[in-house]
């Protein structure tokens, strides 16, 4: 698919020319900035600005951090500490990038599930969102490793839990532990290893940061209507987009600024609401505290680890046809990391010709239910795996794959769509009237 | 070492069949602390009041091993003077290893160290107490009651030191430790546990003796030196210890909501003014 067409940039200085000549950065950096982006985006397109600015945020208090700390199992703790005692706005400078961590998740989810809505994942964007799901999937080594670094009580004892789960692969288990851990159990070099990985993968995570944004840059955005931008030629083109600035740019500045008023309520008035209060404990190997809580992002797919118990039939099924090579915990690592691998597959699963939701009038109801059991997942992963909960786990779990996997397929065959509008511009100026100059009393959702 | 590990890798995750945890019922009073709210801050009567308990009361076992001597000075903190800052260092010896030749020797204590940690080894140091006992998240793990009600840790210090009760008549004489209703994690004698596995008591029995028994102390002030008043002081300074940078803290997010909602007004009005042309014109024109 050829890109949008639309005006290049013209070097209109001598300098310019000379610089362009040699190295044509002043044109990547123009394209880039006057990308033609579809003018119908509505508010649930800003959370790639959003997550862009929270990963230069990370990266830059996490910067500052480390020429504070030291990561050392006897100092580790108390270096921490002085952070938030003597170095000057430190306690700054940790809260934010503590809860950094949970802006960017709450970013990142939302960002996803605007995907999961408007099919922003279907052809020809299933390279954008795989990447996206790497990116999604190094976010979460990163949160985790960054978790353990205060070595507090969570630190180390879900340190243990988390490693444990790959000690749970058949055969070579063991040995994966151990190369992780750098030792049989959770000590001085799993410390070291997390902290060099924790600098590392941010970077790593900001080049797929551009290799995401390039492959959409290729396709053009997708849209609330999901109905490509004309490209017959640059007037049609223009007709249904506007230049990334100042438009959107200004746009998604608005919204950044309200969410970081928020974020910035939480760091300056409940900086430790979304954290867990054992971490304020130095890690002590021969007191396991009472339930061990990841944090709260890692909560849905907590739930559908220990959803798979051993009285589930469907983990004695896998039992006794692997001759009991896949246990109960191993068939809980399995469906942990499959509950993500059938949402990177959604590309591939989702048989509708139809791409925006907004014109499925069953998979709506289909999706909403998917949002609910997201959050009950997340809810009933922060519960005690006993009484009730295991069951809700596995109901929750069972939907989370029987949406992608089931609902996705059938619903392409069984669903007749609405029909969208016939462009990007129609959609647009039934919301706002071109010519008149006045609104409809509608919800705007492209304003 | 290592099979704890795993036995409390697997339970957690729920794989075997972890023994029920019968949930233990505890009495939190709800305090009324001048440092709740976005605008509350340290009573710093109350914090010296506090660090008076402290001295007296609980050093002798516990520790503030991330405290140092000077931030007693800290404006927002205690605010001693710099003079009694120094008075109440020198109380404490400190080993210091450049004294005697290398040899090392113990010298008067100076606002630039640290207060010991605990004297006892059973005792936990008392530095970050507040924030981790601030474990409140009900109802059904939200979280809510903390949120809403500011109940955290030091309405927990407070409740436990306040918290000590005769022990209910179904306990046997000899339980080891000493009863409290706010004490979720101690032992727990089966007499008082009924046929449904349900607590017919609130909290449990915890190994620290009442170390509050009213009037310990007598404070300069003249304020009132009953259990209660002595054990919210206590938890006050302790929150203190635990956060000393809340006002701080406060100061810059009150600063940084201001700041970023004036820039949210801004760019809201240059964002409408910059679409009006396209929305509501014809873009060519």
């Amino acid at each position: 698919m050829s890109g949008i067409p639309h005006d290049h940039y013209e070097p209109k200085t001598g300098g310019e020319r000379w610089l362009n000549s040699r190295l044509p950065i002043l044109g990547l950096l123009y394209d880039t900035l006057m990308f033609p982006t579809p003018k119908n985006l509505n508010w649930m397109w800003i959370w790639g600005i959003v997550l862009t600015f929270t990963l230069v945020l990370q990266i830059v208090t996490g910067i500052v951090l480390v020429m504070h700390y030291t990561p050392h199992v006897d100092m580790a703790f108390r270096s921490v500490e002085e952070i938030m005692r003597n170095v000057n706005g430190g306690y700054m400078l940790r809260y934010m990038h503590a809860n950094g961590a949970s802006l960017f998740f709450v970013a990142v989810y939302l960002h996803i599930f605007r995907g999961l809505y408007y099919g922003s994942y279907k052809a020809p964007r299933e390279v954008t969102w795989i990447i996206g799901m790497l990116i999604y999937l190094l976010m979460m080594a990163t949160g985790f490793m960054g978790y353990v670094l205060p070595w507090g009580q969570m630190s180390f004892h879900g340190t243990a839990v988390i490693t444990g789960l790959f000690g749970a692969v058949p055969l070579v288990g063991e040995a994966i532990q151990t190369w992780l851990l750098g030792a049989s159990a959770v000590g001085q070099p799993a410390l070291n290893r997390f902290f060099s990985l924790h600098y590392l993968l941010p970077f790593v995570i900001a080049g797929l940061v551009v290799v995401h944004i390039w492959a959409f840059h290729s396709t053009g955005n997708n849209n609330p209507t999901g109905v490509e931008v004309r490209r017959g030629s640059k007037e049609e083109a223009k007709r249904d987009t506007l230049p990334f600035w100042p438009y959107f740019v200004l746009k998604d500045l608005f919204a950044l600024a309200i969410i970081l008023a928020i974020f910035v309520a939480v760091v300056g008035f409940m900086p430790n609401y979304l954290g867990h209060p054992d971490n304020y404990i130095e890690a002590n190997p021969l007191a396991t505290p009472a339930h061990i809580v990841p944090e709260w992002y890692f909560l849905p797919f907590y739930a559908i680890l220990r959803a798979f118990t051993a009285d589930v039939w469907i983990v004695m099924f896998a039992n006794w046809i692997s001759f009991g090579i896949i246990d109960a915990k191993f068939f809980g690592v399995l469906a942990m990391f499959g509950a993500i691998a059938v949402m990177a597959l959604a590309p591939w699963l989702d048989t509708s010709s139809m791409r925006s939701g907004r014109y499925r009038p069953m998979f709506k109801w289909w999706f909403a239910l998917l949002v609910v059991d997201f959050i009950v997942l997340m809810w009933v992963g922060a519960m005690p795996a006993e009484d009730i909960y295991p069951y809700i786990s596995l109901i929750g779990a069972a939907y989370w794959f029987g949406y992608f996997l089931v609902v996705l397929p059938l619903l392409g065959v069984i669903e007749k769509p609405l029909t969208p509008p016939a462009t990007i511009e129609d959609d647009f100026n039934a919301h706002y009237e071109p010519t008149t100059g006045g609104t409809k009393t509608l919800v705007n959702p492209a304003e | 070492m290592l099979r704890t590990f795993t036995l409390a890798a697997v339970a957690s995750l729920g794989l075997v069949a972890a023994p029920a945890i019968a949930a233990t019922e505890v009495e939190i009073e709800d305090y009324d602390f001048s440092f709740e709210g976005p605008f509350g801050a340290y009573d710093e009567h109350q914090l010296q009041r506090g660090l008076q308990v402290y001295t007296e009361v609980c050093a002798a076992c516990h520790g503030l091993k991330y405290v140092y001597f000077r931030n007693l000075h800290d404006e927002g903190g205690p605010a001693l003077p710099e003079d009694q800052t120094r008075a109440y260092a020198a109380q404490y010896e400190v080993f210091d290893q450049a004294l005697a030749d290398g040899e090392g020797d113990f010298r008067p204590a100076t606002p630039a160290d640290h207060f010991p940690g605990s004297a006892l080894p059973t005792a936990p140091d008392l530095s970050l107490m507040a924030k981790s006992r601030a474990a409140f998240h009900g109802p059904y793990g939200t979280g809510i009651s903390q949120l809403v009600n500011g109940i955290g840790g030091p309405e927990y210090i407070a409740s436990l030191l306040a918290g000590y009760e005769e022990a209910p008549a179904c306990a046997p004489e000899d339980f080891p430790g000493y009863y409290n209703i706010a004490f979720a994690t101690g032992g727990f004698p089966e007499e008082c546990v009924d046929e449904e596995g349900h607590h017919e008591v609130p909290g449990s029995w915890i190994s620290m003796p009442p170390p509050l028994l009213g009037d310990d102390v007598t404070y300069a002030d003249g304020h009132a030196a009953d259990v209660r008043s002595e054990s919210a002081d206590v938890a006050a300074f302790l929150m203190w210890t635990a956060e000393p940078k809340m006002m701080g803290r406060k100061q810059a997010g009150f600063t940084g909501v201001l700041f970023l909602s004036i820039l949210a007004v801004l760019l809201y009005l240059t964002n409408k003014r910059v679409w009006h042309k396209v929305k509501h014109g014809r873009r060519d024109d």
